[in-house]
């Protein structure tokens, strides 16, 4: 039996199944998130001090890793757009520097927890620390989740496109709105972890 | 493809552009305003507001929320209703400036 409404909009909702799909999962998300931003709320201002993220971080690694995401916000957008234009070549191309760029936040961030290890500085070093970690961590394995999906779609998944272009379209589509997230989550962290 | 709708995919194109330029702009002056060294207070505010820009350009743009179907804005209303909760969560812990413990 076929998967209803992927291309269809269903007259109830005035949406496709994926699109609700996506976005309760969103919300779900937001949710996780936003409890993790409270506790470090809780913990920041109960404490008697606590050090200004610069001192501790890496500023210049975080911005450009910042810009990373940014470009490959925009390269995954463009990606789906090239579909909505039936040109399959440049939505490889466009998919593929999403997927690149993904591995270059993950590479940078790679080198920034590397040298925290080697200065001696753990989650159980401090509570700033902790925070750190626990929220960049969850967001690097959303990072290496949304990449998996998109390196689907552009490897084996990409099959969908010859026979149901449509669908293939509002796959990419969902998971552009995964990756965008992702995107919006770090533009949030980058200056309450790390200049503030 | 229609003529039009390859216009409108064209409009579309543009407008993601522009974002990013904005989005990268908004970035450099979030990195130079924390090189002030502002109050906290100051610095959380300036930093935060800057931060809602760009996550609601990245929404309404990239996240084509700007042109979206009511049933996601109710989903993303109840949502918004919950995370502030979440967030005034410690925010109701404290009494007369201590912490309840």
């Amino acid at each position: 039996m076929d998967i209803p409404y992927t291309v269809e909009i269903r007259r109830d909702t005035g949406l496709i199944n994926g699109k609700i799909g996506i976005w309760l999962f969103l919300a779900s998300e937001v949710m996780l998130f936003g409890a993790l931003f409270a506790s470090y709320i809780l913990i920041r201002t109960g404490a008697p001090s606590w050090p200004r993220g610069a001192t501790m971080l890496n500023v210049p690694l975080a911005t450009f890793n910042t810009i990373v995401l940014i470009s490959s916000s925009v390269t995954m957008v463009m990606a789906w757009a090239s579909l909505k234009r039936r040109r399959f070549g440049t939505f490889r191309i466009y998919m593929g520097a999403t997927i690149l760029l993904g591995g270059v936040f993950l590479v940078v961030k790679y080198f920034e927890y590397s040298a925290h290890f080697h200065e001696g500085a753990f989650p159980s070093t401090n509570n700033f620390l902790a925070v750190y970690f626990t929220l960049t961590g969850l967001h690097m394995l959303h990072v290496i989740g949304g990449m998996v999906v998109n390196a689907y779609f552009w490897g084996p998944g990409s099959k969908l496109w010859k026979t149901n272009p449509e669908w293939f379209t509002n796959r990419v589509e969902h998971s552009g709105l995964f990756w965008h997230f992702v995107d919006l989550v770090w533009i949030f962290l980058f200056p309450t972890l790390y200049l503030l | 493809m229609t003529s039009d709708h390859a216009v409108d995919i064209d409009k579309h194109v543009r407008v993601y552009i522009t974002v990013f330029v904005a989005l990268m702009v908004l970035t450099i002056v979030t990195v130079t305003v924390s090189r002030f060294h502002l109050p906290v207070p100051v610095a959380v505010t300036v930093a935060l507001i800057i931060a809602t820009i760009k996550g609601s350009l990245v929404a309404c743009y990239f996240m084509h929320l700007i042109s979206e179907k009511k049933l996601i804005y109710a989903v993303l209303g109840l949502t918004a209703v919950f995370f502030l909760a979440l967030l005034a969560l410690p925010v109701v812990t404290v009494h007369d400036g201590y912490w309840i413990h």
